[in-house]
């Protein structure tokens, strides 16, 4: 999706390629196509279309992957702020 | 009459009904004795046609079923592939925010077609719209539908709240008894449940192996037909034009009960002055006030989203200044004849920040921004947009005191 780029440089995304073991399943389910296998390891190809959805780490056999996932909604972190990570819900907010 | 007497005592005996109303006559009764078609209509119309064979009593039979199919573990509903006006119907009022909380199947054990044991297994979310997207793309497949519990939310959103999500896969394998209905051990998820699904786990768990499917459900058919792959085009999200503008009108709807606040604001605010307060001033200056008002909504909400990718910005915060910056200068060329210099600040300050405030949150809605981004951004514009507010407001109320 290059025609949509969100702010550069803060994504909490990390590959520790000593544990990868080339299963590819990184690749298949980011919606950003952030990892690209390469000589059956993965590798980050572009950190910043990563969105912080946690699908890679989640779906990593290994967890050679790292990520803090969250929701990019504005209003979501406005509770966060106000009420605490805890008491923060979407349910008030209805994102989506 | 003895047979009668019995009646009167014992009237809990269902085996016999004849003479329960009988009294110097004998008139029997029979159990299912149809009444007399050349009986007098009670009321107008003519009587509905008889109940679907399918019904239950307690329970609502669902438009959107065929029929039902038998398999090992009882009755599957098979669903339809087309739509009709009540979905259509209901897919609007949805849009607008009615019912939304509230628009979702029953979860379980589904069909299309007529599905054996090696038909796929398509998994997807209980939120009617996204129920209803899915089965129109199924016209000419058979596949058995698993539908979670994603408490009538969608799969992108429901996998980001830990509904769409691990165990409830796993649970609902188990619930439905799928084990004995397919011979295969496959489950076919859409892309964007990976979020709160972790395929080796459901492995492990179920037996079952997840297949990461397309992300949109038009691209189910080739999927199937291409032996379970999807090109990279169909593993990727997109937010085009027409998808953004959907949202438009949720955002809207969710303005509703704030601007009623705003607007009482602005009009106390309008009609202060040396006067103290007067209602026709109030009147008159509100109403522009509330016109720059209405302008940072549509700049914010509307045209931000809609031009996102054109706005050469990349923070939304900054997209809305901008969009709401011109919608700004747009209400001034309107009103000038009227206005003073304060007051031309005040409105397109007001303005820009309100427009600013809901492109931002309009990040809740796209499928790019990443956390960390979206504080990033908010740490630094909530002040900015606090301070411009503030200035608005003083130059506002001000400006009618240099009158
Ligand atoms: S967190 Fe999401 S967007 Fe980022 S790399 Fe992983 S799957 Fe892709
Ligand atoms: S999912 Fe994990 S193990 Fe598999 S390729 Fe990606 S990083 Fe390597």
């Amino acid at each position: 999706m290059e025609k949509f780029r969100y702010l550069p440089g803060v994504s909490t995304l990390e590959l520790d390629v000593q544990a990868c073991v080339g299963c590819g399943m990184c690749e298949i389910v980011c919606p950003h196509g952030v990892f690209l296998l390469e000589n059956s390891k993965a590798k980050i190809c572009d950190l910043d279309g990563c969105m912080e959805c946690g699908a890679c780490a989640k779906n990593c056999p290994t967890s050679a992957i790292r990520v803090t996932p969250g929701v990019g909604c504005a209003n979501y972190i406005i509770q966060t702020w106000i009420k605490g990570k805890d008491a923060a819900s979407c349910d008030s907010v209805e994102c989506c | 009459m003895d047979k009668k007497v019995q009646n009167h005592e014992g009237c809990c005996t269902d085996d016999n009904l004849s003479g329960a109303y009988s009294g110097q006559q004998e008139i029997v009764i029979q159990p299912s004795m149809p009444a007399p078609v050349q009986d007098e209509v009670c009321c107008g119309a003519p009587p509905g046609p008889e109940s679907n064979p399918f019904e239950r009593p307690g329970y609502v039979l669902q438009r959107f079923v065929k029929d039902f199919v038998d398999t090992p573990v009882g009755p599957v509903p098979s669903i339809k592939t087309d739509l009709d006006r009540n979905d259509l119907f209901g897919k609007m009022a949805v849009r607008w925010g009615i019912h939304r909380d509230n628009y979702k199947v029953a979860p379980g054990l589904y069909c299309v077609g007529t599905p054996d044991q090696n038909a796929p297994v398509l998994v997807t979310a209980n939120y009617k719209l996204t129920f209803d997207v899915f089965r129109k793309e199924l016209g000419s497949i058979h596949a058995w539908i698993l539908v979670l519990d994603t408490r009538g939310i969608n799969v992108w959103c429901a996998a980001g709240k830990d509904l769409f999500s691990t165990t409830e896969v796993i649970q609902r394998v188990q619930l439905t008894g799928l084990a004995k209905i397919v011979r295969h051990r496959q489950l076919i998820l859409p892309q964007l449940a990976a979020t709160g699904v972790s395929a080796h786990r459901v492995k492990k768990a179920s037996g079952f192996k997840v297949i990461w499917g397309p992300i949109r459900a038009k691209d189910i058919n080739y999927f199937l037909k291409n032996d379970l792959n999807a090109d990279d085009s169909m593993r990727r999200v997109t937010f085009a034009f027409r998808e953004r503008l959907g949202l438009v009108p949720v955002e809207l709807s969710h303005l509703v009960k704030p601007s009623l606040w705003v607007l009482l604001a602005i009009f106390l605010a309008s009609g202060i002055g040396s006067h103290i307060f007067s209602v026709g001033v109030a009147w008159t200056r509100g109403l522009m006030a509330t016109a720059a008002y209405a302008a940072g909504i549509l700049a914010g909400a509307l045209a931000a989203p809609a031009l996102l990718p054109w706005i050469p910005v990349r923070s939304f915060a900054l997209k809305g200044t901008i969009t709401g910056f011109i919608c700004g200068i747009g209400v001034i060329l309107i009103f000038h004849a009227a206005l003073q210099f304060w007051e031309v600040l005040a409105l397109v300050f007001g303005t820009t920040a309100i427009s600013s405030y809901l492109a931002m949150n309009f990040t809740g809605s796209t499928p790019f921004t990443s956390p960390s981004g979206v504080e990033k951004e908010m740490r630094k514009a909530i002040p900015l947009q606090a301070l411009a507010v503030l200035i608005a407001a003083v130059s506002w109320i001000g400006s009618a005191f240099a009158k």
